[in-house]
């Protein structure tokens, strides 16, 4: 009886789940009348626009994932080795974006970063990549900082840095060639995750004028009918493939960890 | 208690002496992080909270806050908190029912890998995407309704269900709804004891009197916690209903979305206590969620 529920239960979730996903790749076939073809495939990959956006979507998300590493994992490691007592505050703090809804973050920006304002980030080209690149590492926040955080909790940050103090070396040395490395997975796991986040981020682009992937979905999506399907199924591909990497990482891990 | 007295001045009398030859060196450490924060998460916020108690030309007044009590601007709110909170209850209840199969039903233990892999990449799968596939399958056209039409013959337009309406998004936004749910929940229901339910049922507790005097209790700060952070994600979500419903449904994030874009309000101020409005609901829903975690995370241990 308790099992006839519990595969009742599951079904109708996987029903739910499938059901969409079968729906966009169905339609996104359906281009040629009569026949499932892959036209609407060809016209999104050959579109420009499409491998413009794309384009600055993968650079935004680059940037934004080695921003992200310069920023977190010294600050975490900081505060792991010598500044325990912050940790619950700092942990508050990168929890907020969560907390925050993205348009107000963006709504901030664009009030305090304007062309007549103290640091007019929004007047040129350059300055407002920047400064959504700054959003998005926000926005990745809590993801990448929790992800780091994790991974140094599994080693013995104040032994280490201490005995690559004792063989003579510095910050530097320390952060790239001790703590980094040992700490790959995890920080890997968030760079996949920040990755999965940016490419169809849609709200902040959008308001700050970028070209970006989410904002050229969004106008396709309002313009034709069988393109946005095929976008769709590309963007679940991304996210899985994303999702993917971290298991696999995670568990490459793990499959060293054990030979030792 | 002898050594507990002898140690606590020691501890005491060491740490403000070491503390004070490193604080200045210990503060540039996490500086950095402290600077991108506060420009780039805290004053942006600070400048919204601020604006939405301002006139233009900066004198202190509550005008803006008592603007937002129009009735359009009140039907905003108000739809955007139904389907926030009618998307995170039936999150949880579908969310909990799928953990608790996988989990108690005596499913088979290799579903529960793959389930929690699709979870993680179906609640990232939200945004301008999520709104597509949902059309491509209950649109005007989509492969159910097509599918409800010609082998059925069930019309869900003369039903009157419109995927661009309160059920539309509601179903759409339980994609990324259920499977947070069941990330978060599997933990939980993976830390109920075996042995709480054998000591029930020695004390003859039956199935249901385990769950409604023991079980339950335990789960529900984490239940009500998780309810508060699905309601803060839906209410925050701007691309999925951008996308799907162009501007045709009057929530929140859409009318902040424009009142960005153009001053549709024609008054920038009431844009600010618009956004302000919506930090005050999230955060009331998150407080919730990370006052009732603490006291879920005291039994889980």
């Amino acid at each position: 009886m308790k099992r006839i529920w519990a595969w009742g239960a599951l079904i109708f979730g996987l029903l739910y789940f499938f059901l969409p996903l079968i729906g966009m790749t169905n339609f996104s076939l359906k281009m040629r009348r009569g026949e499932y073809s892959f036209d609407a495939y060809a016209r999104v990959l050959a579109d420009p626009k499409f491998q413009e956006t794309f384009g600055f979507s993968v650079m935004m998300a680059l940037f934004t994932i080695l921003f992200g590493i310069l920023l977190i994992v010294p600050t975490a490691y900081w505060v792991r080795l010598k500044m325990p007592g912050l940790r619950p505050y700092i942990e508050f703090v990168t929890l907020l974006p969560l907390v925050i809804p993205a348009i107000v973050i963006v709504f901030g920006y664009i009030r305090l970063y304007n062309t007549s304002s103290w640091l007019p980030l929004t007047g040129t080209t350059t300055g407002t990549n920047v400064l959504l690149m700054f959003g998005y590492a926000t926005l990745a926040l809590p993801y990448m900082y929790r992800a780091v955080d994790t991974g140094l909790r599994t080693i013995d940050v104040t032994t280490l840095t201490e005995a690559a103090q004792s063989l003579g070396a510095g910050w530097i040395t320390i952060l790239s060639r001790i703590i980094l490395p040992n700490v790959l997975v995890a920080v890997l796991s968030g760079a996949f995750l920040t990755f999965a986040i940016v490419i169809g981020e849609f709200t902040m682009a959008a308001l700050l004028n970028r070209p970006a992937f989410g904002p050229y979905m969004q106008l396709l999506g309002a313009n034709r009918a069988y393109e946005p399907a095929a976008l769709a199924v590309i963007a679940f591909g991304i996210t899985w493939a994303c999702m993917g990497l971290i298991q696999l990482v995670t568990r490459f891990s793990k499959h060293t960890r054990a030979q030792r | 208690m002898q050594s507990d007295k002898s140690s606590v001045p020691a501890a005491a009398v060491s740490r403000p002496v070491r503390a004070r030859r490193t604080l200045p060196l210990n503060w540039l450490g996490v500086l950095p992080f402290a600077i991108f924060v506060t420009l780039f998460l805290i004053m942006p916020t600070m400048k919204i909270v601020i604006g939405a108690f301002q006139t233009p030309d900066g004198t202190l007044t509550l005008d803006n806050i008592r603007g937002l009590f129009t009735p359009s601007i009140m039907a905003a709110y108000w739809i955007s908190i139904k389907i926030s909170l009618a998307s995170a209850i039936l999150g949880c209840i579908i969310g909990f029912g799928v953990s608790a199969a996988v989990v108690l039903g005596g499913l088979p233990q290799w579903i529960r890998g793959p389930l929690l892999t699709f979870s993680g990449v179906a609640s990232n799968f939200a945004g301008v995407p999520l709104a597509f596939a949902f059309l491509a399958t209950l649109g005007p056209v989509g492969l159910v309704t097509v599918f409800l039409k010609t082998q059925l013959g069930l019309d869900l337009r003369l039903l009157g269900f419109n995927l661009l309406s309160f059920w539309g998004l509601t179903l759409t936004y339980l994609f990324f709804q259920i499977p947070l749910m069941v990330l978060i929940i599997t933990p939980a229901l993976d830390g109920l004891k075996r042995e709480w339910r054998e000591a029930a049922e020695i004390l003859g507790a039956s199935g249901p009197q385990y769950w409604r005097m023991v079980a339950f209790p335990i789960l529900f700060p984490s239940l009500l916690g998780t309810l508060a952070l699905l309601f803060a994600n839906a209410f925050g979500a701007v691309a999925t209903a951008i996308a799907l419903t162009g501007s045709s449904l009057n929530i929140v994030p859409i009318l902040l979305f424009a009142q960005i874009r153009g001053d549709v309000l024609g008054d920038p101020h009431l844009g600010y206590a618009l956004a302000f409005g919506m930090i005050v609901i999230t955060g009331i829903a998150n407080t919730i969620y990370i006052w009732l975690r603490a006291r879920s995370e005291r039994w889980l241990k």
